[in-house]
């Protein structure tokens, strides 16, 4: 049980898609224009993930080695055509927003990186902690990301009006406002990284040479 | 055959709907492979081929099969599989007939296969040129011609922006800024100047 547990909080922290891996670019950027689109395709990749997992970690001692990458694909394109169906059958306005994104979960990193690095390395338990661990990951990221391009961009979120008088900035919503916000994000992680470290190594030093007597 | 209606898609393909910078297809490869100016300028051209290849081919797919059968849902499996298929092809033939040529660009045939800009210009032909179940007059050509020119917005991209990572290397910015998330920053930047293709319109 902790393994699971484990499993699924590190998609959504360490080994978070979006910031620690930078996987899945393309539908990250593209539709994280509105908190509303970023979290229909953040539940659409997730399903995909989760479903996906499950069968490639049933079937992963039947799938000959030269020939896994293919046979994942296959596995896949299946889920992502049935999300495509279903999306088109019961939010048609969600689905015509995310356009051809939709199809192109198909050759989005994270499903085909956590087949091969995961699913079919693991069993069927680990497997399904470890997509929706990803799953939620990707979807909290998308979610911030969106939340910050539609606050600058538009003034609101899931049309409600953040600041009355606020001229928003149209570019946010546009492509450069995406790269551009999405690059800060990725530094501000590294930033915190660095320092937690350097705070680390400061403490080290010092004990090292009996300076501070804090660690006693 | 409208010569305009050719010139019209180079036009939005390479500038106005570049699909790096405006439709961030294939933004994997642009961020990964773009330190240096060689690979990346290669990686350009082998994606400008098979986004070509596969714009044909997956031209005939729909017309002479998805469509006929009403299998059109298929699109996804049918489309990825052909193009995956073909990447592999591509590359054995080129393993046996021109070594050099496989040194230069067979590494990144296998990135190719999972690079969204490849079924994202197939899956787009297949929305803009088939109306229904109609087929559009001379789609296959105007088809053949957005896969060509999606991949030679690619390759412009790539370039440019390998010409200025190369220069990036030497610059002096806080430690948390350098690799991915600088080159996010200069994408952004590169972005809004293609913008300037389109007009603004704010």
């Amino acid at each position: 049980m902790k393994n699971l547990i484990r499993e699924f909080v590190k998609g959504i922290t360490i080994e978070n898609p979006t910031f620690a891996l930078v996987l899945g670019l393309c539908p990250t950027l593209a539709v994280s224009s509105s908190v509303g689109n970023a979290i229909g395709m953040g539940v659409s990749a997730t399903f995909v993930l989760l479903g996906s997992n499950i069968i490639i970690s049933l079937i992963r001692k039947l799938i000959p080695d030269q020939i896994r990458i293919p046979c994942f694909i296959v596995v896949i394109a299946t889920f992502v055509t049935i999300v495509e169906m279903l999306l088109k059958a019961y939010f048609p306005a969600l689905n015509a927003s995310l356009g051809i994104y939709v199809p192109l979960i198909v050759v989005n990193c994270i499903v085909l990186g956590r087949a091969e690095a995961f699913a079919c390395k693991n069993r069927v338990l680990p497997s399904i902690a470890d997509a929706l661990g990803m799953g939620v990951g990707f979807t909290i990221a998308l979610t911030i990301i969106a939340t910050i391009r539609e606050a600058l961009g538009e003034g609101e979120i899931l049309d409600f009006k953040l600041i009355h008088g606020f001229d928003p900035a149209a570019v946010f919503i546009l492509a450069p406002g995406a790269l551009l916000t999405l690059g800060l994000l990725i530094a501000a992680v590294n930033w915190w990284h660095i320092r937690k470290k350097d705070n680390k190594e400061i403490k080290k030093l010092s004990c090292h040479e009996g300076v501070c007597d804090g660690c006693k | 055959m409208d010569v305009s209606k050719f010139m019209a898609i180079m036009i939005s393909m390479v500038f106005i709907n570049n699909f790096i910078l405006s439709k961030f297809l294939g933004l994997c490869s642009f961020i990964g492979v773009s330190k240096e100016i060689k690979p990346a300028v290669s990686m350009g051209i082998a994606v400008t081929f098979v986004a070509t290849m596969s714009s044909i081919i997956t031209w005939f797919i729909y017309r002479f099969l998805l469509i006929p059968f009403n299998i059109t849902y298929l699109r996804t499996i049918a489309f990825i599989l052909v193009i995956a298929s073909f990447v592999q092809f591509v590359e054995m033939v080129i393993r046996k007939t021109s070594p050099p040529l496989y040194k230069a660009l067979g590494i990144y045939l296998p990135l190719i296969t999972v690079n969204c800009a490849i079924l994202g210009v197939a899956v787009l032909n297949s929305e803009t040129f088939f109306i229904g179940k109609t087929t559009m007059s001379g789609s296959f050509w105007m088809s053949a011609v957005q896969g060509f020119f999606a991949g030679v917005g690619f390759l412009l991209a790539m370039a440019l922006m390998s010409g200025i990572r190369q220069r990036l290397e030497l610059i002096d910015c806080p430690e948390c800024l350098k690799g991915v998330p600088l080159a996010f920053v200069i994408a952004s930047l590169m972005s809004l100047a293609f913008m300037g293709f389109n007009g603004f319109k704010f």
